[in-house]
C-alpha cells in the first residue's frame, strides 16, 4: 500500500506539517477576524429563519394552550404551564378537568408520542441504509466511462427533480388498491392500510425519491479521487473489493458522512410522504404517524403543546446528530492542526 | 477570548429573543374587534378554496358590476381542506384585515367562533335565515349565536346498481341481505369512506346517528358514545367489514377510490356525495352510465341520518368593511344565486324551496333524493375542539373496523379521548 | 501564481488523462457488469416517471385506467395546467421557481462557501460551536416553523413577497451547503494554496484561482443540491406566497378537479412532467459547461 499513499497527495497523513513554524497566537487572531467576516452572513440568515422560531417555540412550550371559558364560550389564554406540556408527551399523560393526571386514552395525540418516535426511527434506519447502499452503487456506475453514461445521469436526476408535492401524489396514485402496482403484480395488497405494506410503501417511495441526493454527493466525492491512486492500487495487486474498502471508502468518507448525516436529519423530520400517502394511518391506526405528522396534528389542536413537541423532536434529533458526529467521526470541523498532524481521520 | 464567536452567538440569541417578544399565542378572545367597523363600507376580499367549476368568479363579477364602490376581490386557496383551514388560522392569528369574508367548512365554524375570529351575525349584522335548511343553520350556530351564513350544503346518498337491485334498500339490514346478489356477481357489496381522514368521521357519525345514537349530548360537549345505540350503529359497520359485505379494500377508500370502484362496476352500493352523479354518467371509463340510481341512505329502520356537509360564509372580526361583508352574505343567499351554485357547480343549495324547482330537478335528477338526505341530516359535533374530537373518532373507528379493537373498547376510548380534549 | 496554477492544472489534467485511460483499458466482463447495473438503475428511476407521463397524456375520464401503455391519449392536461381562466398559473409559477431557486442557490453558495472556507481552512476558537449551531438549524421540525415565520413576515409586511420565500429557502439549504463544501474544501491540497500565497496571491485570489477550480465538481454538486431543494420546497411557500409569487409546487398543489373531491391527477402529472424534464436537461447542460469552464479557467490562470 505504500505506493498508494504516496500517490495520494490529498490523504491527510501525507500532508506535511505547514503551520508549525509560525506563532500560533498571531495566526489565530488573523484567522479569527477572517472567520468572523466569512461566517456572519450565514449565521444571520439562520438566526432569522431558524433561530427566532426555535426560541419562540421554546418560550411558548411553557404556556398552556387556550382553554374554553364556559360562560362566554370563548377561548382564553391558558397561562403558565411549567413542564406539563412536556410531561404530556414524554409520559403520555393527560390531565383531566379536575386536575387528575392519567394515561392519555387512544385517540388523544398524547397517547401516540412513543409510537411516533419508534415509527420515525424505523423509517430513518431503513431509508438511510437503503439510500446509502443504492446511492453508492449509482455513484460508482456514474463515475465509470461507458456509452450512455449521460442517460444514466439524467435518469438518476429525475426522481429527485420531480417536486415532492407531485411525487407524493404520484405514489399515492400508484399504491391505490385499484392502482397500477397491484394491477401489474396481480396482487390485492392494501398498500396504504396494512401495517407493514404501508410502512414499506413509504420506505420505497422515499428511497426512490432521495437516493439521487446520496448518489450525487458520493459521486462528487468520487470525482475528487485521482485515478492514479487506483492505478497504484492495481499495481499493488489489490482486488476490486480490496480497492473499494481500502481506497474508495476512506477517500469518499467525508462526503459520504455529510450525505448520511443530512439524510438522517431529514428522515427524522419526514412529513409529506406519510401525510399524503397514508395520512399517518395504517396498521391499527397510527402505523405511519411520524413525529412531524404528530406536530402538525397538534398544531391544529393547540400551538403551545405543539411547540413542546417540536422542541422535544429538536432535542431528539440533536442527540442523534451529536452521537453521529462524535462516534462516527462525521466531525467536519476537526481543527486544521490536528488534521495536518494526522491525528484524526 | 474569541470575539467573533461571542458576537455571533450573542447576536443570534438577542435577535431571537427580541423577535420572540413580538408574537403571542394569538388565541385569546376577540375583544373589541367584533364590534368595530360594523357600518363601514368599501372593497372587501372573499376567501375560499379552489373554485372547482367556476361558480364564484361569475357571481363576484355580477356583484362588482352592481357595487362599483364596494368591489369584492376573490382570494382562492388550495384545493385541500386541511390547508384551507391552516391558511385561515394563520391569517386570523395575524389579525389580517385582508380576509373579510371567509368560506369555512361547517365543522370549523365553532372553533373559529370560539377563538373570537368570526363576527356574530346579531344586531346590525343580523341576516335572514328563514327558508334555509334548519340543520344547515344549526351547523352555523355556536353557543346559541349565529356566526356564519350557510352557503352550500351537502348530504350523503346511496348510489346503487339498477341492473342488480330493482328497488333500493330502505334499511341497513335490507341492504345487507342484498349482498348475496353482489357476491353472485363477484363484486363488492357496499362501501363508503373508511380511510383514516375526515371522511371516516362522516361515515362513523352516520352509523351512530342512523342507529339513534349521537356523538355528543345536547350540551355540545359531553360525549354520549358508551350507549347501546351508539354501539349498535358502529357494530353494523364493523360486522359488515368482518363478513366481507364491505370489501377489505374499502379501508383505503376516500371519496374518489369508492367512486372509481363503483364506476368500474366493482361495487353494488356506494355511499357518497352528489358530485359522483354527473361523473358516473359522463366519465369515459364509467361502465355504469345507465345502470345506476340514487336513494336516501338506509338507516336502522327507515331513512338513515346523513352527516351534513357543506360550507358557511363568515365575516372576519378584523374586517374593515363589515356592512359590505354582510350585504355580500345576503347576496350569496338569494334564491337566484343559490340556484346558480346548483346549476353551475352541482353544489347543494341551502334554500329549501329550490329543491322543488322543476328546472333544477330536470337538470340534476338526484335533487329530490338529496333533499330527503339533507332533511334527515345531522351536523357533526358543533364544538370548538373539533380537531381533537374528529381525531378521537377517526383513530378508534379505524381500529374497530380493522378488527384490532372491539367496538365496545373503541367507543370507550373515543369517549375518553373526547373528554381529554379539554372540554 | 504560476507554480500553484500549474500544479492545479496538472491535477485537472491528470483527472482527464486517467478518465481517458480507463476508457481504453476497460475490458468486456466489467463493462457488461456496468451496463447491466446501468440498465437496472435507469429502470428503477424511470418506471414511476413513465407512469407519470402515461397518466399525463390520458383523458381525464380515464384517469384510473390501469393499462400499462398509453391509451386515450390527449394533450388536454397540458392545456389545463396552463389555463389561467381555471386559476392555474403554472407559467408564472415556473418563472417564480426559477427566480427563487436561482437566487437561493447563488446566495447559499456565496454564504456557504465563505463559511465553509472558514470552517475548513481557518483556525479559530469556537469552531465546533459555530458548526454545531449551523447543523442545529437542520434539526427543528420544518412544519413548526410556519406559524412563527407567518407572524414575523406579517409584522414586517413581507407576506406574499419573493423575499419571504427566498430567505427561508436559503436557510434550509445553508447547513447542507456549508457542510458539503467544508468536507470537500478540507480535502483540497494545502501546499497549493500555500504556494499561491508565496507567489504573492491574496487569500481571496488563491482561493479563486487555485482552490475553486479544483473544487468545481463539488461546488457544482452543491449548487444542484441547493437548487433542487429550493425547487422542491412546499410547506413554507404554500402559506407565505401569493398568487403572483407562488412557486410551481404550490401552483400544482392548487390544481383542482372539475368537482369538489376530484383529484386532478392527469393535470398534476402533466404539470409534473412539464417542470421536471427541462430541469433535468438544464442540469445536464450546466454540468458539462460549468464544470468544464471552471476547470479551464483555473488552467489558464
Amino acid at each position: 500500500m505504500s505506493a498508494v499513499t504516496e500517490a495520494a497527495p490529498k490523504l491527510p497523513t501525507s500532508n506535511p506539517v505547514r503551520s508549525g513554524g509560525r506563532k500560533r497566537g498571531g495566526l489565530n487572531e488573523a484567522h479569527g477576524r477572517w472567520a468572523t467576516y466569512l461566517i456572519t452572513p450565514a449565521i444571520v440568515v439562520l438566526g432569522i429563519v431558524i433561530g427566532y422560531p426555535v426560541v419562540s417555540a421554546i418560550i411558548m412550550s411553557f404556556q398552556k394552550d387556550a382553554g374554553l371559558d364556559k360562560a362566554t364560550g370563548l377561548f382564553v389564554a391558558g397561562g403558565f404551564a411549567g413542564f406539563s406540556n412536556y410531561a404530556h408527551w414524554l409520559l403520555q399523560q393527560c390531565v383531566s378537568a379536575t386536575g387528575v393526571a392519567a394515561a392519555c386514552p387512544p385517540g388523544n395525540l398524547g397517547a401516540q408520542f412513543w409510537n411516533a418516535f419508534g415509527t420515525t426511527f424505523f423509517f430513518t434506519a431503513f431509508t438511510v441504509v437503503f439510500e446509502t447502499i443504492l446511492g453508492f452503487w449509482m455513484a460508482i456506475i456514474m463515475n465509470r466511462s461507458f456509452r450512455g453514461r449521460g442517460l444514466v445521469r439524467a435518469a438518476i436526476l429525475v426522481p429527485w427533480a420531480i417536486p415532492t408535492a407531485v411525487t407524493a401524489k404520484l405514489w399515492f396514485f400508484i399504491f391505490a388498491f385499484n392502482g397500477i402496482l397491484n394491477s401489474l403484480l396481480g396482487t390485492k395488497i392494501l398498500w396504504t392500510s396494512d401495517e407493514w405494506a404501508s410502512k414499506f410503501a413509504i420506505i420505497i417511495a422515499d428511497t426512490w425519491k432521495t437516493t439521487p441526493f446520496m448518489a450525487l454527493l458520493i459521486l462528487a466525492g468520487l470525482q475528487l479521487i485521482s485515478q492514479e491512486i487506483y492505478e497504484a492500487g492495481r499495481m499493488d495487486g489489490a482486488s476490486t473489493v480490496q480497492q473499494f474498502f481500502r481506497l474508495t471508502l476512506p477517500l469518499v468518507k467525508p462526503a459520504l458522512l455529510v450525505a448520511v448525516l443530512f439524510r438522517v436529519l431529514d428522515a427524522l423530520r419526514i412529513y409529506d410522504l406519510p401525510a399524503i400517502l397514508t395520512q399517518g394511518g395504517g396498521g391499527s391506526g397510527n402505523a405511519t404517524t411520524t413525529l412531524s405528522i404528530l406536530v402538525v396534528d397538534q398544531i391544529r389542536q393547540g400551538f403551545n403543546s405543539a411547540s413542546a413537541l417540536s422542541t422535544i423532536t429538536f432535542l431528539i434529533i440533536f442527540i442523534v446528530a451529536f452521537i453521529f458526529v462524535r462516534f462516527l467521526g462525521a466531525n467536519v470541523v476537526q481543527t486544521q492542526a490536528s488534521q495536518q498532524k494526522g491525528e484524526l481521520k | 477570548m474569541n470575539k467573533s464567536r461571542l458576537a455571533a452567538v450573542a447576536g443570534v440569541a438577542v435577535f431571537g429573543l427580541a423577535l420572540a417578544g413580538c408574537s403571542g399565542g394569538g388565541t385569546a378572545g376577540g375583544g373589541n374587534d367584533a364590534t368595530a367597523n360594523l357600518t363601514s363600507r368599501g372593497p372587501i376580499t372573499y376567501v375560499q378554496g379552489k373554485d372547482n367549476s367556476n361558480v364564484v368568479r361569475p357571481l363576484i363579477d355580477k356583484w362588482n358590476a352592481a357595487h362599483p364602490k364596494e368591489k369584492v376581490t376573490f382570494k382562492e386557496q388550495s384545493d385541500q381542506a386541511d390547508q384551507q383551514h391552516d391558511d385561515l388560522v394563520q391569517h386570523f392569528q395575524a389579525k389580517d384585515a385582508g380576509y373579510d369574508v371567509v368560506d369555512v367548512d361547517v365543522v370549523w365554524t365553532a372553533e373559529f367562533a370560539a377563538k373570537g375570529w368570526l363576527t356574530p351575525l346579531t344586531g346590525k349584522m343580523k341576516i335572514d335565515t328563514s327558508g334555509l335548511f334548519p340543520s344547515a343553520v344549526k351547523a352555523a350556530t355556536y353557543n346559541n349565536t349565529l356566526y356564519a351564513a350557510p352557503q352550500t350544503s351537502d348530504g350523503g346518498m346511496l348510489y346503487y346498481r339498477t341492473d342488480l337491485v330493482k328497488t333500493p334498500p330502505k334499511t341497513w339490514d335490507e341492504m345487507m341481505s342484498m349482498c348475496s346478489i353482489a357476491k353472485a356477481n363477484n363484486i363488492g357489496c357496499y362501501a363508503g369512506q373508511f380511510a383514516k381522514y375526515e371522511g371516516l368521521t362522516v361515515n362513523a357519525s352516520e352509523a351512530i346517528n342512523g342507529a339513534g345514537g349521537s356523538v355528543l349530548g345536547s350540551d355540545g360537549t359531553t360525549p354520549t358514545l358508551t350507549t347501546d345505540k351508539a354501539k349498535n350503529g358502529l357494530d353494523l359497520l364493523a360486522a359488515a367489514f368482518k363478513d366481507g359485505n364491505i370489501p377489505a379494500e374499502a379501508i383505503t377508500y376516500q371519496e374518489e377510490q369508492g367512486r372509481i370502484a363503483f364506476e368500474s362496476g366493482k361495487l353494488m352500493f356506494l355511499r357518497n356525495w352528489p358530485y359522483v352523479y354527473n361523473l358516473a354518467k359522463t366519465d369515459g371509463s364509467s361502465v355504469v352510465k345507465d345502470t345506476f340510481a340514487v336513494a336516501p341512505l338506509p338507516g336502522l329502520d327507515g331513512v338513515g341520518a346523513s352527516t351534513l356537509g357543506g360550507h358557511n360564509a363568515a365575516v372576519s372580526v378584523y374586517s374593515d368593511h363589515k356592512a359590505t361583508a354582510k350585504d355580500f352574505l345576503n347576496f350569496l343567499l338569494t334564491a337566484e344565486n343559490q340556484k346558480f351554485f346548483a346549476t353551475q357547480g352541482s353544489l347543494a343549495p341551502v334554500r329549501m324551496s329550490l329543491y322543488d324547482d322543476q328546472e333544477l330537478i330536470t337538470k340534476l335528477p338526484y335533487i329530490p333524493t338529496l333533499k330527503e338526505s339533507i332533511d334527515n341530516a345531522v351536523p357533526r359535533p358543533v364544538t370548538p375542539f373539533y380537531p381533537a374530537v374528529t381525531k378521537a373518532i377517526q383513530d378508534n373507528t379505524y381500529s374497530a373496523l380493522k378488527g384490532d379493537k372491539s367496538v365496545d373498547q373503541a367507543l370507550k376510548d373515543m369517549e375518553a379521548a373526547i373528554k381529554s380534549a379539554g372540554s | 501564481m504560476t507554480i500553484a496554477a500549474e500544479r492545479s492544472s496538472a491535477i485537472a489534467r491528470d483527472r482527464a488523462k486517467a478518465d481517458a485511460k480507463v476508457r481504453v483499458r476497460k475490458t468486456n466482463a466489467p463493462m457488461i457488469r456496468t451496463v447491466v447495473s446501468a440498465v437496472i438503475i435507469v429502470l428503477w428511476c424511470l418506471a414511476p416517471f413513465y407512469w407519470m407521463i402515461v397518466t399525463a397524456f390520458r383523458q381525464v375520464g380515464f384517469t384510473y385506467d390501469t393499462s400499462p401503455w398509453p391509451t386515450h391519449v390527449t394533450l388536454d392536461n397540458f392545456r389545463t395546467a396552463f389555463s389561467t381562466n381555471l386559476g392555474n398559473h403554472l407559467g408564472q409559477a415556473m418563472l417564480n421557481s426559477v427566480f427563487i431557486g436561482g437566487t437561493v442557490t447563488v446566495v447559499a453558495l456565496v454564504f456557504g462557501t465563505s463559511a465553509a472556507y472558514a470552517l475548513a481552512r481557518l483556525e479559530f476558537k469556537g469552531k465546533s460551536i459555530i458548526a454545531g449551531m449551523i447543523l442545529a438549524a437542520s434539526m427543528f421540525p420544518g412544519v413548526a416553523l410556519i406559524t412563527p415565520l407567518f407572524q414575523l413576515f406579517t409584522n414586517i409586511g413581507w407576506m406574499g413577497t419573493y423575499q419571504a420565500l427566498i430567505i427561508p429557502s436559503i436557510s434550509f439549504v445553508l447547513p447542507l451547503t456549508v457542510y458539503t463544501l467544508t468536507a470537500f474544501l478540507r480535502e483540497m491540497p494545502w501546499d497549493l494554496e500555500e504556494a499561491a500565497r508565496i507567489d504573492g496571491c491574496t487569500r481571496v485570489q488563491a482561493f479563486r484561482r487555485v482552490i475553486l477550480p479544483l473544487a468545481a465538481p463539488a461546488v457544482f454538486t452543491t449548487a444542484i443540491l441547493a437548487f433542487i431543494a429550493s425547487w422542491n420546497e412546499y410547506l413554507i411557500s404554500s402559506q407565505l406566497s401569493s398568487d403572483a409569487t407562488q412557486p410551481v409546487t404550490v401552483a400544482i398543489a392548487g390544481f383542482a378537479g372539475s368537482q369538489p373531491h376530484v383529484e386532478p391527477y392527469t393535470a398534476v402529472m402533466a404539470a409534473g412532467t412539464i417542470v421536471t424534464v427541462p430541469l433535468v436537461i438544464l442540469v445536464l447542460i450546466f454540468q458539462r459547461k460549468i464544470v468544464a469552464g471552471l476547470t479551464a479557467g483555473g488552467v489558464k490562470g
